[in-house]
């Protein structure tokens, strides 16, 4: 990445403990206190029982690409540097229904489809934020370290 | 027994990439063709529903115009999914009793006033928190991810998409307001660059500048105006589970998007059947939302409707179901959707410049991937 100047997520009072987790390089999900649900994107309530209570569980960072789109010129000015680069929609290991958006390191353009199994990673940003990244799962595909 | 609303008159500008006027402006431009294409004056209107995105309120129209009361006002969130909704909610106003003449318009100088997206700042926060620092910005971005899916699920094809953007364009060829009238081919489309892989440019709708309106009444009182009625048979919208606005993504099975529920409602309301409907104007801000749209509102199963376009249904006037017979958001103008709604109306009155013969029924749909809404459009 080079130095300039990246887009940061504005974390709300429901979404701090996420990005406060990934900032320790944990990804945390909600889960409601009550009949246990995990939820993503957070929000106050469960959508299952009504529940106003939850808790924070650290999950195994590990998914499939659902889908993903490699973003052509003309964009935002703080990823013109990187054009064309792809962004994955990641479901987590743990339940289907926990999609997560994130870029992908470290994996040939061929190699990138429907299905790769992944593993996240942290990519710090300063101001105590960091992003969850997605990386293959598979050592083979993967050309570098962090 | 409710009154039954229709639509009975309808207004344009003319279409540009920079119309050089204000949007307050072409709205009250567009507003007055629409009333004196009706036979209304100004004076008789005493509702207006418009997009929350509007820049111009409800009272301002109302001073230009000189209309003395507002006995009905409202406005419908989510961008190009207010179409239909602004519509369907104005003819609620009239079953009700609740208003006589409503005016439902959309101004928006979206080719000159550069790309919303554009002006992301730099700390992102609510629903795009999640999308956005990730580089997934543009709204071609957001709909890509679900097209690659429908590709991966139902093997659709990028010459697929592009038979929407040839269909569309043979149509604008006739239609004098169009903005793209050069005719196109699939190896046009497959010559365009990409812009977010697997859409290309000509997967993309144009950036224009325009205004549309539209007058609502009852039945009855259309008998009396000038206007050519055509009849509201039903208007519907529908969010679906777990909604995010375009990055829809987290819904049990995301390519089942709002156009799925919206579609239940419309022709469960209608009493008719997708197979009933001769011609439709889909939201086509990008090919794959037409595809997605023809399978949803159930003209063909999921999966099939890429060789369904291919095999030129879309197409005037030999195709099973002429679409955007205009030339739609892709070729005539991108207007969040009113051109469509207008071309539905010429459509029922028989005024297209693609104009299917003996077109009583008429599917009109809002923005998809964002809460939408739809109208069945019918000869009274």
């Amino acid at each position: 990445m080079s130095g300039a100047e990246r887009l940061l997520p504005l974390p709300d009072v429901d979404t701090a403990p996420f990005w406060a987790a990934a900032s320790r390089g944990e990804l945390s999900m909600q889960s409601c206190s009550v009949c246990h649900r995990l939820r993503f994107p957070p929000r106050p309530m469960c959508p299952s029982c009504g529940s106003l209570d939850a808790l924070w569980e650290s999950v195994s960072g590990r998914g499939t690409v659902w889908s993903y789109v490699v973003c052509y010129p003309p964009v935002l000015p703080a990823f013109a540097d990187r054009a064309p680069y792809p962004v994955v929609l990641v479901e987590l290991a743990e339940d289907p229904m926990l999609r997560m958006l994130g870029g992908i390191s470290d994996c040939p353009p061929d190699r990138l489809c429907i299905g790769l199994p992944v593993q996240v990673w942290f990519e710090q940003l300063g101001e105590g934020l960091s992003l969850p990244q997605w990386r293959p799962l598979d050592p083979a595909t993967r050309l570098s370290g962090p | 027994m409710l009154r039954a609303a229709t639509i009975v008159g309808i207004g344009q500008t003319e279409f540009a990439k920079d119309i050089g006027r204000p949007e307050r402006t072409i709205a009250l431009e567009a507003i007055r063709a629409a009333l004196a294409d009706a036979g209304v004056s100004p004076g008789e209107v005493d509702g207006l529903v418009r997009f929350n995105l509007e820049t111009t309120s409800e009272v301002e129209i109302a001073r230009n115009l000189g209309i003395p009361n507002l006995r009905f006002f409202a406005e419908v969130g989510y961008g190009g999914g207010a179409g239909c909704a602004v519509v369907g909610l104005a003819a609620m106003a009239i079953t009700t009793g609740r208003a006589e003449v409503v005016v439902c318009w959309r101004a928006r100088n979206r080719g000159s006033g550069g790309r919303p997206w554009a002006g992301t700042g730099m700390r992102v926060g609510g629903d795009y928190q999640w999308s956005a620092p990730f580089g997934l910005v543009r709204p071609v971005d957001q709909i890509a991810m679900l097209a690659r899916r429908h590709m991966h699920e139902y093997g659709t094809t990028s010459r697929q998409l592009g038979a929407v953007a040839v269909a569309c364009r043979g149509h604008a060829v006739r239609n004098p307001y169009a903005l793209q009238r050069t005719p196109i081919t699939i190896e046009d489309h497959q010559a365009s660059r990409l812009v977010a892989d697997p859409l290309r440019k000509l997967d993309c709708c144009l950036e224009t500048d325009g205004a549309v309106a539209v007058v609502v009444t009852s039945a009855e009182r259309a008998r009396d105006m000038r206007g050519s009625p055509a009849l509201i048979l039903a208007a519907s919208q529908g969010t679906g589970p777990e909604h995010i606005v375009m990055t829809a993504y987290h819904a049990p099975r995301p390519l089942e998007t709002p156009s799925t529920w919206a579609a239940r409602d419309l022709f469960s309301a209608a009493g008719v059947q997708p197979s009933d409907v001769q011609v439709a104007q889909l939201y086509d801000a990008f090919t794959p939302l037409v595809l997605m749209s023809l399978e949803e509102y159930g003209f063909c199963k999921r999966g099939e409707a890429g060789p369904w376009a291919s095999s030129g249904a879309l197409s005037w006037p030999e195709g099973v179901l002429p679409c955007n017979t205009s030339g739609g958001g892709l070729s005539e103008a991108y207007v969040h959707g009113m051109n469509l709604l207008a071309e539905g109306i010429r459509q029922i009155r028989g005024t297209s410049t693609a104009q299917v013969s003996n077109a009583t029924l008429c599917l009109v749909t809002s923005g998809a991937g964002v809460p939408t809404s739809a109208l069945l459009l019918a000869r009274p």
